[in-house]
């Protein structure tokens, strides 16, 4: 008995429930996918999934469109979002922190609900629903994503710096490109991983924004799962681990990155 | 003369001031050009959900219809019931987002207090861990737990919907714990042990009071997740008819028509959000003024 709280005693066991469901529900989860990605439907050793993947020149095609979508959607939420955190940052607004929530507010009505009513919205101007509509809705949906890091690291900063530049003879364009550019960099970084991630592997608003008309690689996995049946299952996995690795190569480049970003700093 | 270098020296004052309120005007306007953006499918969502019609978009006169079927369950004009689907959808989002947020807060706080007193090796081993949840996109996170699901034999449904919600909602309270805990003296939980309290004694009555900040913050993002979550819910659900709002949505849009009792119930939702959102900032003004 003594034995006993003296293990409950000290804290760091305090972690092991938790580490016990990480692993059960996250570690081994992982393990699965890439369980299933390299076996057959009766559990013998194959690389079929991924080969039917290579042969489907529709899943590989559907696969580049998609991470074109995604990067394109990452690069119009940067420059819309942008100058947004930076107003919202710098500009002598009376109420900052009302500005910024009045940004996060609308994610409280449910996405797919809003997606549907953009759909509506251009229903009623006529806007055809297609490649335009899907990326207008992306960005939509993801742009509080990137100006609320971005507004985040903008805020910290340490406005002596900018006044130091202003004295020291720099023009407002070159305080900007040499000071608060780089500052920023951390805040631009989760923002672009933000955006980027979910956009990658979206598949619900693609499908309700252009009607089924155009299908994103998030759709692809879906669909395996979903209608494919029992036999699919492997096949999606293959697909998942592909997924799964786009978003390791995003996460490990933008935590390297990052960490130089404030390395700089 | 003098006079006349005055008046310049203003001239060129007044005029770079007007540079910057127009600049100021500018940099303004174009906050609101996105909220308007942001904020027009919503205002479509109120607005329509005033009248009657069928589809969003169709406005058939004025009426507070659709908050009475919403609120009786019952359409009077077309003598049917609204869709049962929907209210039960509306209570599992709340029930699996109470039951998640409790567990992830219980769980992810025991675990932060564990973490921080762990050596430096094991801390960044579960610190990894602990961030793969929160980078992985939902649909690998449900996809994983689906294939487990189905590799333990475990029929999926409620009880696998929250310990999903939990996964993904944990992490998240291991952050806003953590720096609660940086910030506390780490010898008063020793003091409370050597005064001869019981570790759950000292947990409760020295630890928790200074922790509850960071509790609470992780509680309420755990169950703004969960609420909002789609993509997890629908592969962790199974097919025995369970629904939360967002599976809900999607599988009403599927088959073609939106219930429109869903337009007045966010409506709802979207005001109270408001309110709250209003009374905490007027409270923490009120607060940075008192100090």
């Amino acid at each position: 008995m003594k034995k006993l709280s003296a293990i409950i005693g000290a804290r760091r066991t305090w972690a092991w429930p938790y580490v016990l469901f990480l692993i059960l529900f996250v570690l081994l989860p992982l393990l699965l996918i890439f369980v299933y990605a390299f076996t057959t439907p009766t559990g013998e050793f194959t690389l079929k999934n991924f080969v039917q993947f290579f042969n489907t020149s529709e899943a590989v095609n559907t696969f580049i469109y998609s991470i074109a979508i995604a990067l394109l959607t990452t690069i119009i939420c940067l420059l819309l979002g942008y100058p947004a955190a930076y107003i919202m940052a710098t500009a002598e607004l009376k109420t900052p922190a009302v500005m910024a929530m009045l940004f996060i507010l609308p994610m409280w009505i449910n996405f797919l609900l809003r997606t549907l009513a953009t759909v509506e919205l251009f229903n009623m101007f006529s806007i055809p629903l297609g490649e335009g509509a899907l990326l207008y809705g992306m960005c939509y949906d993801f742009l509080p994503f990137m100006i609320y890091p971005i507004y985040n690291t903008l805020q910290k900063m340490d406005r002596s710096l900018i006044e130091a530049a202003h004295d020291l003879g720099a023009n407002g364009r070159e305080v900007f490109a040499k000071v608060i550019l780089p500052l920023s960099t951390p805040g631009i970084y989760s923002g672009i991983i933000m955006v980027f991630m979910p956009t990658v592997s979206t598949f619900a608003i693609s499908e309700l924004l252009t009607r089924n008309k155009i299908t994103l690689f998030g759709s692809l996995i879906q669909r395996a799962f979903g209608e494919g049946g029992l036999q699919m299952w492997n096949y999606g996995a293959a697909l998942s681990l592909i997924m799964l690795l786009i978003i390791g190569l995003t996460s490990f480049f933008g935590n390297k990155d990052e960490q130089e970003a404030q390395s700089v700093i | 003369m003098m006079k006349q270098e005055l008046s310049s020296a203003q001239l060129e004052a007044k005029k770079r001031a007007r540079d910057l309120t127009t600049k100021r005007i500018f940099a303004q306007s174009y906050l609101w050009l996105l909220l308007v953006l942001l904020y027009a499918p919503i205002v479509l969502i109120i607005f329509f959900s005033f009248t009657r019609s069928k589809v969003l978009g169709n406005w058939t006169g004025f009426t507070f219809g659709l908050y009475e079927n919403l609120f009786t369950g019952y359409d009077r004009v077309a003598q049917v019931h609204v869709d049962p689907n929907m209210y039960h959808a509306l209570w599992y989002t709340l029930i699996i987002a109470l039951i998640a947020a409790t567990f992830a807060t219980l769980l992810g706080t025991l675990a932060a207090i564990g973490i921080y007193n762990m050596r430096q090796k094991s801390r960044k081993a579960i610190q990894f861990m602990n961030s793969i949840p929160m980078i992985n996109p939902d649909i690998l996170t449900g996809i994983s737990l689906f294939l487990l699901f189905v590799f333990l034999g475990i029929s999926r449904g409620l009880t696998t919907v929250i310990i999903a919600h939990v996964v993904f909602c944990t992490p998240y309270v291991v952050l806003s714990v953590m720096p609660r805990l940086t910030k506390m003296n780490p010898n008063i939980y020793e003091a409370a042990l050597d005064l001869g309290a019981t570790p759950f004694q000292a947990l409760r009555k020295v630890m928790m009071p200074e922790l509850w900040p960071g509790m609470l913050s992780g509680f309420i993002l755990s169950i703004t997740l969960s609420i909002d979550d789609f993509g997890v819910t629908f592969f962790t659900k199974g097919s025995g008819g369970l629904n939360t709002l967002s599976t809900f949505i999607y599988a009403d849009a599927r088959k073609g028509g939106l219930t429109p009792e869903l337009r007045p119930l966010f409506s709802l939702i979207f005001l109270t959000m408001l309110v709250l959102l209003i009374i905490i900032n007027w409270r923490a003004a009120k607060q940075t003024k008192m100090n």
